[in-house]
């Protein structure tokens, strides 16, 4: 009922738009088309101001397709109207579970969708390799509006051998720990502000707590066929603070080798923490369990009183279940994963990127106004569970609804800090989506050795 | 190794042959098979096979954070039972659950009804009519079986593609009467070959054409397999993801309660526990079918694998 409501709604305001037209080219002899769209469209929906570049697009569909799936779909279809209702256009979505297989099936059979999200850069290489007739280069639009309101970075992990393809549309941020506010606050516990505070604070619960069984880390980096990219998060998160971002790009590029000294000892950083005993698993089992849990459920026990902290990105503020309190005074919250320094907050994240499989003109435009931040604050007013942020600096923190966003945000838009895209996202599929996993995954699950390790994926880069 | 000993300890007793020792050992199963000791074997066999099944149906009554904290087993100590997650299943996503119903039922009765009917005419012409090449043609149609579905989904789809048909329900009308056909073709035809030929030779010769004989001579005899074959088709399509997701997507116009059992999960899986109550709710129509037509379903599952 809702949805055959908001059909008509989106049909009724199409052919009024199509009907002013029409009147307004009967009226006058001299076609003023602007005037014409800017009329028929400004009662619909307040300010179409910002639409009137891309024309009018009446009767003229666009089909998107992505991996997101219910619920975080509507948020995405409601941010579309703004777009709909003052040009006329009408955007056809499709998510699917399936999304990374079948958009190479569509792709191969001649059925592409006119735009597609595709949440790793990793995978745009490898489509702009195999269909490079099919992909299609982001309209001038999208590229001015990429240059404009994202940082350059940005614009380079959509770019594929000097060519612009993708724009960012989401963000997240990988460099979270979660943890129980009011656990912190009745043990006296403060937020580290550095990493070795962060050391510090997880002895002390140890020594406080210890004895209870409870422990101060839990992890899960189970996840079907990509168990394992948990604990690359993990070794990304380090590499950036042990290392640096010059270290984390050439290592992305394989320039720094995995079987470097610098990787090393980012890895013997981690396996500091998810390998010792003393910490780990809490509320869950051993070390071992960390490669049977589920990344889903891996922070739950801080919800029992069980475990204190818990590194998963900015979206695992959906996996608390339903009625729990994600805010700095509620059941949980998160604290940025600290420096070496209380001054050095290198941050981690990763995001999904557009492209467009059509160079028709309502496609090009629809493309340019998702990487607008006329789209991300639309986005983010339509967003009121939270869980989503954007790199877009147009967006504006108050339209973020949930504090967790907030922080994000704030995280994401300060220039002064390093930003590391999600390293395994960008190393070639074999490696960042294969043996990265997997090696990470017998590291804990056979404590397999570091060197070993290390070595094994080296040896996997081809 | 134990005929062989057994014959060389007792050369003095005639050998008994081929066909008495295979009716000495048939004899000897049913007595086995039909003791107290199996039938308890079948009973443990068949509770152990069910347990999955029962754990699943406790599930899908159990609150989130118990499903996702704890087994299903420590719900014997522990009665916390809701339907949220039925609730959820049934109203949680932005289109009705009745629409991926209505799409299933529409896929799955052409899909069924179509390579029957197809396969009932072909099955008479291989069985009955007489003309050249029809041993290579059968053979040629059953050897089609032999080819994994998942080879021809490419190229059908850019054939779709090129005919304007993607995104309709044809595709998968289309799909799943190619994939049923070998089979069917081949399990009818056996079914009518054992029909006597007196029975089709009488009417010939009392003036019946091709058409009588097949509507009104085997028809009627036909009812278990077509019955039988219809459950098999019935309960693949309905249950099928693959090939609707390949065809008609995630396109809520077209695509079926499977596509949308598969996506319960959410984005990033976060809504797992949903699982086993989308399991409970795609699985009620198959159930009532097989029901319905299991007296079918035994005596056709016979159809074609003895000639007697």
């Amino acid at each position: 009922m809702k949805s055959t409501m908001k059909r008509h709604h989106v049909v009724a305001i199409a052919s009024s738009v199509t009907l002013a037209l029409s009147l307004a080219a009967c009226g006058s002899d001299t076609p003023e088309k602007p005037e014409g769209s800017g009329t028929g469209t400004g009662t619909a929906s307040g300010d179409c101001a910002a639409y009137e570049s891309y024309g009018d697009l009446s009767g003229k569909t666009v089909t998107v397709y992505t991996s997101i799936v219910a619920p975080e779909d509507q948020p995405h279809i409601d941010s579309y109207k703004p777009f709909e209702e003052c040009t006329g256009a009408s955007i056809k979505y499709e998510g699917s579970k399936e999304f990374e297989t079948q958009l190479q099936v569509r792709l191969k059979a001649g059925n592409a969708p006119d735009i597609a999200y595709i949440p790793q850069p990793g995978l745009l290489k490898t489509i702009v390799g195999q269909f490079p007739d099919s992909i299609v280069e982001a309209s001038a639009g999208t590229s001015a509006n990429v240059d404009k309101y994202y940082a350059a970075s940005w614009k380079g992990y959509g770019t594929v051998d000097g060519k612009f393809y993708a724009a960012p549309l989401g963000a997240n941020v990988k460099s979270f720990v979660w943890y129980s506010p009011s656990m912190f606050a009745d043990n006296g516990y403060e937020i580290p502000k550095t990493y070795d505070e962060l050391i510090a604070l997880s002895d002390k619960i140890v020594a406080d707590h210890g004895a209870e069984g409870i422990k101060p880390w839990c992890a899960g980096i189970g996840s079907g066929e990509a168990t394992g990219w948990p604990a690359t998060d993990w070794l990304e998160d380090l590499v950036l603070r042990e290392a640096g971002i010059d270290v984390y790009n050439k290592w992305i590029t394989n320039e720094v080798k995995f079987n470097d000294p610098q990787i090393a000892a980012a890895l013997g950083k981690v396996g500091a923490i998810l390998k010792n005993d003393k910490y780990v698993n809490g509320g869950i089992g051993d070390v071992k369990s960390i490669a049977t849990t589920e990344f889903q459920d891996g922070g739950l026990p801080i919800l029992d009183g069980n475990c204190f902290m818990h590194r998963q990105a900015s979206f695992y503020a959906a996996n608390w279940p339903e009625g729990t309190d994600v805010s700095e005074e509620g059941d949980v919250f998160a604290f940025y994963f600290p420096g070496m320094t209380a001054d050095s907050r290198p941050v981690l994240g990763g995001g999904e990127f557009v492209a467009a499989f059509a160079d028709r003109p309502e496609v090009a435009a629809f493309q340019a106004y998702l990487s607008s931040p006329e789209w991300a604050n639309a986005k983010a007013k339509a967003t009121p569970a939270g869980g989503w942020v954007s790199a877009n600096s147009g967006l504006d923190p108050e339209n973020l609804v949930s504090p967790i966003d907030k922080l994000s945000f704030s995280l994401l838009s300060d220039t002064s800090q390093d930003f590391g895209f999600d390293a395994s996202d960008l190393m070639p599929g074999n490696v960042g989506a294969g043996s990265f996993w997997t090696e990470m995954t017998s590291w804990i699950a056979e404590n397999k050795s570091d060197t070993q390790v290390l070595d094994a994926i080296q040896a996997s880069w081809k | 190794m134990s005929t062989i000993t057994e014959s060389a300890a007792s050369p003095a007793t005639p050998e008994p042959s081929n066909f008495e020792k295979l009716d000495m050992r048939a004899d000897k199963a049913r007595v086995t098979l039909g003791s107290r000791v199996a039938s308890v074997v079948a009973i443990v066999i068949a509770v152990l096979w069910t347990i999955p099944t029962l754990g699943l149906f406790i599930t899908s009554f159990r609150p989130e954070a118990d499903i996702k904290k704890s087994g299903w087993w420590t719900w014997f100590t522990n009665f916390n039972t809701t339907i949220d997650n039925y609730v959820e299943v049934l109203t949680g996503s932005r289109f009705e659950l009745s629409t991926f119903f209505v799409n299933s039922i529409v896929i799955t009765l052409p899909a069924v009804i179509i390579p029957i009917t197809l396969a009932l005419l072909a099955a008479y012409a291989f069985a009955w009519i007489d003309f050249k090449g029809r041993n290579i043609l059968f053979v040629a149609v059953f050897a089609l079986q032999v080819v994994p579905i998942q080879v021809t989904l490419i190229p059908l789809l850019t054939q779709y593609v090129k005919w304007g048909l993607a995104g309709s329900f044809w595709t998968v009308w289309l799909s799943h009467s190619i994939f049923a056909l070998p089979l069917a073709i081949f399990l009818l035809h056996n079914f009518m070959k054992e029909i006597p030929r007196e029975l089709v030779e009488a009417a010939r010769v009392d003036g019946a054409g091709h058409v009588k004989i097949f509507f009104q001579v085997l028809m009627p005899l036909l009812v278990p397999a077509i019955a039988s074959f219809a459950i098999f088709q019935f309960l693949w399509v309905w249950n099928d993801l693959l090939v609707a997701l390949t065809f008609a997507g995630g396109d809520q116009n077209v695509a079926p309660l499977t596509v949308r059992v598969a996506e319960l999960a959410g984005t990033r899986g976060q809504a797992w526990y949903l699982l086993s109550a989308g399991a409970f709710v795609s699985m009620v129509v198959p159930v009532i079918v097989f029901l319905a037509l299991q007296r079918y379903f035994v005596r056709g599952l016979l159809a074609g694998s003895v000639k007697g």
